[in-house]
């Protein structure tokens, strides 16, 4: 019989790591621990470690054509301002703080200045981040080293196509390595729209009571569209559109923690494939699109630009779904149980009226806060997270499809996700060590 | 001024609002949507786009009849899962100002639409544009837009709701 004594002067061994993301290939089954989503320590590492060190959307170069347009964003949380800079054409990407004591530069959503001045003490800087203006200067007695006082530049910043990211990471590899196969992704969706894409005016800003990561995975999950999405598919129906095919297609990973599904699906797409929402005088235009993809990028790229839908997930909070309509949406947790979402519509530049009126109406009719299927989409989410907070259930499974070829409807893409996610966290996203 | 806007009254104008808002409080939609005109739209434009046009822009909500329509059938559906069980709500309308518009009637006014679900409140604040064509003792609407004065949806999430 044991007594207390050699109870408590047991040794009990380190446990063996165990990490919050469990890829069993031999068993087949892809496991996420919840506390991936609520634990406060998870959440903090995570700002550090994945949104550190990775590149970041920040924005399209279409938002800011002229010199000295500029828009001011919050990336990572982190208020930042994207400004074309008059002399260098550049787009520039600087912290919103004054070099001064701290108060933002830039206190507009958008719009186009010659000089950021903050108003606390009239500190002024242009449009490349130069120190421009120091009322009073000559209290400085040994003079003020305007070089240095510029705004600080975000670390990093590249574009791809028209897409600004950042990083707040120096070292970080250049965008075009980081972004691997899903550059081939955003050239389809580009060269699809003409070769040239913008930025729609008008913002969808909303937040929500779930981790961000739970909308990576919502974002390109086939499986749920059926069963969440009822009512969309039921609308389709009343205006004509015939169901039978439903979604069929596959995932893919795209190396670096991004994936795509690609697959084809009973709604219609501006480029190209009409559908009884556009009307019958559609047809003739969407038949004009589709044989100049086909003059210019051959039968089979361009039966994929008009055919096929992609929802791609570029790691670790960019999303371009190019579906009823292309959507590109970013998304950071403040807190473990919170999301704020920046969305947008991406068209070809200077569509023609009737073109851009369909797109918008396609777009409607599924997306957005006032859209038939993102209020779902947001109830399911903040649904998992409360569920998350009520324990008893510790395990998320996302083996859907790991015994076969990924589909469209499988959970491959998000696993792709889940793997980096797991390498960037390393001993962060461990059970039992930072909770 | 017209015949017609020298009948209208402030309180024939009120009465019509308020019985709108009294429907959708309600939930009945299907009462709520009959006081629209079959060629009417409903149009809610992006907190940072308010002056959007709906052929250039991209707005929140911009329904012709059939899609309002479809958002009636939707919400009346146990599968729009983000109202399902539906919330609670209050549409409360003031500031009303109108003017003659043709044959029409333009109205304007203040709104606050509270809406509670689940332990969650949300406050929508903002401006309604209407034309109202004269009918009879009442109104049909031939237009209706929600001019949203919050600076996003952060708070609220979205709108799933009628405003």
């Amino acid at each position: 019989m044991s007594t207390i004594e050699d109870w408590t002067t047991e040794v009990i061994a380190a446990p063996a790591r165990q990490p919050l993301v469990v890829d069993d290939q031999a068993g087949q089954t892809f496991r996420v621990h919840r506390s991936a989503m609520t634990s406060p320590d998870v959440h903090r590492a995570e700002i550090e470690r994945v949104y550190g060190h990775s590149w970041l959307y920040v924005g399209h170069e279409s938002e800011i054509p002229e010199p000295g347009d500029f828009v001011r964003r919050k990336v990572a949380g982190r208020p930042i301002f994207m400004v074309r800079g008059a002399k260098s054409g550049n787009v520039n990407v600087f912290h919103n703080s004054c070099t001064h004591r701290g108060a933002l530069v830039c206190r507009q959503d958008s719009g186009n200045a010659k000089v950021f001045q903050c108003f606390y003490h009239a500190w002024s800087f242009d449009s490349e981040g130069t120190l421009k203006g120091v009322p009073d200067r000559e209290a400085y007695s040994n003079g003020l080293n305007f070089d240095e006082l510029g705004l600080a530049r975000v670390a990093r910043v590249e574009s791809y196509r028209g897409f600004v990211f950042a990083s707040y990471d120096p070292d970080i590899i250049d965008l075009e390595t980081y972004l691997a196969g899903a550059k081939e992704y955003i050239d389809l969706v580009v060269d699809g729209c003409g070769g040239s894409v913008e930025i729609i005016k008008g913002t969808n800003e909303y937040s929500f009571d779930a981790n961000f990561k739970l909308l990576v995975e919502n974002s390109a999950d086939g499986y749920h569209a059926q069963s969440t999405h009822d009512t969309y598919f039921k609308y389709l129906v009343s205006l004509g559109t015939d169901l039978q095919g439903g979604v069929i297609g596959e995932a893919k990973r795209l190396g670096n923690g991004h994936a795509v599904i690609e697959y084809t699906a009973p709604w219609g797409r501006p480029v190209a494939k009409w559908e009884p929402l556009f009307g019958e005088q559609a047809k003739v235009e969407i038949d004009r699109i589709r044989a100049e993809l086909i003059d210019r990028y051959g039968e089979e790229r361009a039966r994929t630009m008009c055919e096929v839908n992609r929802n791609l997930i570029i790691y670790p909070n960019l999303i371009i779904n190019d579906i009823m309509a292309v959507t590109v949406r970013t998304m950071f947790s403040p807190a473990p149980n919170r999301v704020d979402v920046t969305a947008w519509e991406l068209a070809p530049t200077e569509e023609p009226s009737s073109l851009r009126d369909r797109r918008l109406d396609s777009f409607l009719t599924f997306l957005g806060p006032g859209g038939f299927a993102t209020p779902d989409d947001i109830e399911a989410l903040e649904s998992c997270q409360q569920g998350f907070e009520g324990g008893g259930v510790e395990w998320n499974d996302i083996s859907r499809g790991m015994g076969r070829g990924p589909m469209a409807n499988d959970e491959e893409q998000m696993r792709e996700f889940w793997r980096r996610w797991q390498q960037q966290m390393g001993d962060a996203a461990d059970l039992g060590g930072a909770r | 001024m017209t015949a017609i806007a020298k009948e209208v009254t402030r309180s024939d104008v009120e009465a019509f609002l308020y019985r709108e808002a009294a429907l959708l409080d309600d939930w009945n939609l299907d009462g709520w949507l009959e006081l629209y005109e079959p060629d009417a739209k409903y149009e809610l434009p992006c907190n940072d786009k308010l002056d959007a046009d709906p052929e250039r822009d991209l707005l929140l909500i911009d329904d012709d009849h059939r899609r309002l329509q479809a958002r009636v059938e939707r919400l009346n559906n146990r599968r729009a899962h983000r109202e399902y069980p539906h919330s609670r709500t209050n549409h409360q309308v003031f500031n009303v100002r109108f003017e003659p518009d043709g044959d029409r009637i333009a109205v304007t006014a203040s709104f606050t639409v509270w809406r509670f679900r689940g332990g969650k409140t949300s406050t929508y604040v903002g401006k309604y544009r209407y034309r109202l064509r004269p009918a009879g003792e009442s109104f049909r609407i031939c237009f209706k837009r929600v001019e949203l004065d919050m600076t996003d949806l952060r708070d609220v999430a979205d709108v799933a709701i009628i405003l």
